[in-house]
C-alpha cells in the first residue's frame, strides 16, 4: 500500500467526519436545548440535498443551488418544528421517536412522489472540478478539499455562535434551564425554533455537499443519520466538541478500516477469505469503537451525564 | 412498601375486565380471519393472517422490554433477522447436503422446525445478552441511540458477509418442516404460528404476573424504589432483554419460513420502527398489543397499498396523529381507558 493513497484516504476520512459533524451538530444541539431525539433530522439532509439538485438543475448554478438548500432546509426544519416537533418537547422518548418516524416516512414518500425513486446527480461547479497537488504530489480532488474547508469554517463558526453570541448565551442556558431563561424573559419557543432551524440549515447544507459526491436519492439521509447517532453516543449528547471529535473519530475508523484492515487480514490468511472478512469488520468497525467507549465511558467522551 | 405501590395486575380481578374481553375478541377475529379465508380458498389471505400472527410474535418480544420494562429498543431487528438467517442458514446447508461442520462432529444443518426455533432463540438470546449487557449501562436517549446503532451493525455485516448471499439474501427452497403437519399447507402453517402466538402471549402474561414481572414493572416506574427493595434493577432489565430477544429470533425463524427468504431487509433500522409501530398503535404496555397494531398495519398496508404506491406518506400521517392526539392506541380505544 502507497503512502500517497494512505494519505489520499486519511484526508477523505477526514471529510466525511466533517460531514458527518455537520449532521451531529444539529441532532445534538437540538438533543441539548429540548431533549428531544429526532429521527427526521435525515430527511432534513435528503431535503437539502434535493433543493440544491432541483434549484442548480433549473438556474445551472451549483452556488444558488448551495444557497437554496440551506434555506429550503432550514425553513422545513422550521415549519415542522412548529407544527409538530413543539408538541413532542413535554412527551417520552418513545412518543418523539414514533412522532418523527413518522416524519421520515411522510418526507421520504413524499420526495419519491415528487421525484421518483431514480437517483440524481449534481455537477461539481467549475471552478472546484479537477484535482490539485499537495505538498509531497498527492493528487486530491479539490471539491473534496474545499468541502473540508467548508466543514472546518461551520465548525469554527458554530463554536464562536455557541461560545460567543447572545444566541449561543440563550442556548447554553437553556441546556442547563430552560425553565429558568424563560423566567428572564428570553422568548423560548423563538429559540427553539431558531435552533431547530439551525441544526436543520446544517442538516441541509452536508446534504447538498455530500449529494454531490455521491448521488441524490430517497433514503440518503437515514445511514447519515445512524452514523450520526454513533457520533452523539461517543462524543456525549448536547457537546458540540463531543460532536466534532466523536465525527471525525468515525469518519476516519470507517475510511481507515476499509482501507487497511483487507491487507491486514491477508497478511495471514488466503486474499478471498481475508478481502471479505476484513470487509465485514470494517464494516462493524465504527460500532465496535462506539462499544468501547461505552465500557470505558458510558456518558461518552465529553458527554456531562449518562 | 414497593409491592403495595404497583398496581395489581388486572388480570386477577374477579370479572373479566373489558380488556380481556378485547384481547379474546382479537385473538377470535385472527382465528376467524384465518378459518374464513381457508373456507374460501383464499391462500393469500391465509398467508396475509399468517404474516399478522409472527409480525405479532416479534412485537410481543419487544413489547416484554418496552411494555413492561420502559425500554425503548430501537434495534429489536437485530434478533428478528438472526432468527430469520438462522432458519435460512440451517436450511441451506441442510438442503444442499453441505455440512455446516465436521469438527468436533458432524453437523448438517437442518429442516426441522423445532430444533431451528431452538437454535434461533439460544442465537437471538446471546445476541441480546451481548448487546443488551452493553446499552443498558445507559438510560433514555443514548439507549435508543445504542440498540438502532448496534442493530445497524448485524445490518451491515450480513451485507458485507459474502457467504450467505450478502446483500441478495438466502433462499429457502423448501419450507421448513414440524413433526406431524404440512407446513407447505398454507392453513396448517397459519395454524402453527397461531399456535406459537398464543403460546408467546401465554408465557409473557405469566411472567408479567410473576415477581419477576412485577420487579420488571417496577423498574420501568421507579428505579431508585426497586434498589430500596434490594433488586439490582439491571439484572432484571437484563433477564428481561434476553427472553425479548429470544422470542423476536423465534417470530424471525418463523418469518423466514413464510417468506421462504431471508435477506438483510429482515434487520433493517426500519423494521425495529415498525415494531415500535405495532405496539403504539396497539397501546403500549398491553398484553395483545402487538397483534392488533400488526393486524391494523398489515390492514392498512393492504388497503391503502391498493389505493396508492405512496401508501407509507397516509401512514406516516397517520401515524403521527395517533402519536400526537389518541395515545392508548386500538385497545385504549377499545377499552376506553389509558394504561398506567
Amino acid at each position: 500500500m502507497s503512502m500517497i493513497l494512505l494519505i489520499e484516504q486519511l484526508l477523505n476520512g477526514i471529510q466525511s467526519g466533517l460531514m458527518l459533524f455537520l449532521m451531529a451538530a444539529g441532532l445534538t444541539l437540538v438533543f441539548g436545548v429540548m431533549g428531544l431525539i429526532n429521527l427526521a433530522h435525515g430527511s432534513l439532509y435528503m431535503v437539502g440535498a434535493f433543493a440544491c439538485a432541483g434549484v442548480a438543475a433549473a438556474t445551472g448554478s451549483f452556488w444558488l443551488g448551495l444557497a437554496a438548500s440551506i434555506a429550503a432546509a432550514a425553513a422545513a426544519g422550521a415549519i415542522v418544528e412548529v407544527a409538530v416537533i413543539r408538541r413532542l418537547y413535554a412527551r417520552d422518548h418513545l412518543d418523539q421517536v414514533l412522532a418523527t418516524f413518522a416524519l421520515i416516512l411522510i418526507f421520504s414518500e413524499g420526495t419519491r412522489w415528487l421525484y421518483g425513486s431514480f437517483p440524481l446527480y449534481l455537477n461539481v461547479p467549475a471552478a472546484l472540478s479537477g484535482s490539485v497537488t499537495l505538498p509531497g504530489g498527492i493528487q486530491y480532488s479539490l471539491f473534496r478539499l474545499a468541502i473540508i474547508g467548508a466543514g472546518l469554517a461551520v465548525a469554527v463558526g458554530l463554536f464562536l455562535l455557541i461560545g460567543k453570541t447572545r444566541i449561543g448565551v440563550q442556548v447554553r442556558a437553556g441546556e442547563a434551564d430552560r425553565e429558568m431563561i424563560a423566567g428572564l424573559g428570553v422568548d423560548i419557543g423563538r429559540l427553539y425554533t431558531l435552533v431547530f432551524a439551525l441544526g436543520a440549515a446544517l442538516a441541509g447544507l452536508a446534504g447538498a455537499l455530500v449529494g454531490t459526491i455521491q448521488s441524490v436519492q430517497v433514503g440518503m439521509g437515514e445511514p447519515v443519520l445512524i452514523l450520526a447517532f454513533v457520533v452523539i453516543v461517543i462524543g456525549g449528547i448536547g457537546s458540540i466538541k463531543g460532536a466534532l471529535i466523536g465525527a471525525l473519530l468515525v469518519g476516519l475508523t470507517d475510511t481507515m478500516g476499509r482501507v487497511l484492515l483487507p491487507p491486514l487480514f491477508s497478511l495471514f490468511m488466503e486474499t478471498s477469505a481475508a478481502t471479505s472478512i476484513g470487509a465485514a469488520l470494517a464494516s462493524m468497525a465504527i460500532y465496535i469503537l462506539m462499544a468501547l467507549v461505552l465500557v470505558v465511558r458510558p456518558g461518552g467522551l465529553f458527554g456531562a451525564r449518562a | 412498601m414497593s409491592a403495595a405501590e404497583i398496581p395489581a395486575p388486572r388480570a386477577r380481578r374477579a370479572a373479566p375486565s373489558r380488556e380481556t374481553l378485547v384481547n379474546a375478541g382479537l385473538g377470535l377475529a385472527l382465528l376467524v380471519f384465518g378459518l374464513g379465508a381457508w373456507l374460501l380458498d383464499e391462500p393469500f389471505l391465509i398467508t396475509l393472517a399468517t404474516k399478522v400472527a409472527i409480525l405479532a410474535i416479534a412485537g410481543a418480544g419487544l413489547n416484554l422490554v418496552l411494555g413492561y420494562g420502559g425500554l425503548v429498543s430501537f434495534g429489536h431487528a437485530a434478533y428478528f433477522g438472526i432468527g430469520g438467517y438462522t432458519s435460512g442458514i440451517l436450511a441451506h446447508h441442510a438442503l444442499n447436503y453441505t455440512p455446516m461442520f465436521e469438527w468436533p462432529f458432524l453437523f448438517e444443518g437442518s429442516t426441522s422446525m423445532p430444533l431451528i426455533w431452538l437454535f434461533a432463540m439460544v442465537l437471538g438470546g446471546l445476541a441480546a445478552l451481548a448487546i443488551g449487557a452493553l446499552s443498558l449501562r445507559t438510560t433514555g436517549v443514548y439507549f435508543i441511540m445504542i440498540t438502532l446503532a448496534f442493530g445497524q451493525m448485524i445490518f451491515y455485516f450480513a451485507i458485507s458477509w459474502p457467504a450467505y448471499g450478502g446483500e441478495d439474501g438466502l433462499p429457502i427452497y423448501v419450507r421448513n418442516g414440524f413433526p406431524g403437519l404440512n407446513t407447505l399447507d398454507p392453513i396448517q402453517f397459519f395454524a402453527l404460528a397461531v399456535a406459537v402466538l398464543f403460546a408467546v402471549l401465554g408465557l409473557i402474561s405469566m411472567l408479567a404476573h410473576s415477581r419477576f414481572g412485577l420487579a420488571l414493572q417496577a423498574a420501568r416506574q421507579n428505579r431508585q424504589r426497586l434498589m430500596a427493595v434490594g433488586i439490582r434493577p439491571g439484572g432484571v432489565l437484563l433477564v428481561a432483554f434476553v427472553i425479548s430477544g429470544a422470542i423476536t429470533a423465534l417470530a424471525g425463524a418463523l418469518y423466514a419460513d413464510l417468506n421462504r427468504f431471508v435477506s438483510p431487509s429482515m434487520l433493517s433500522w426500519h423494521l425495529s420502527g415498525e415494531l415500535l409501530v405495532f405496539l403504539i398503535l396497539g397501546g403500549t404496555g398491553r398484553l395483545f398489543a402487538p397483534l392488533a397494531g400488526a393486524g391494523l398495519y398489515i390492514t392498512l398496508e393492504h388497503v391503502l397499498g391498493g389505493v396508492s404506491d405512496y401508501w407509507q406518506f397516509y401512514f406516516g400521517l397517520l401515524l403521527l396523529g395517533v402519536v400526537l392526539f389518541a395515545r392508548g392506541g386500538v385497545i385504549g380505544f377499545l377499552t376506553g381507558g389509558r394504561h398506567g
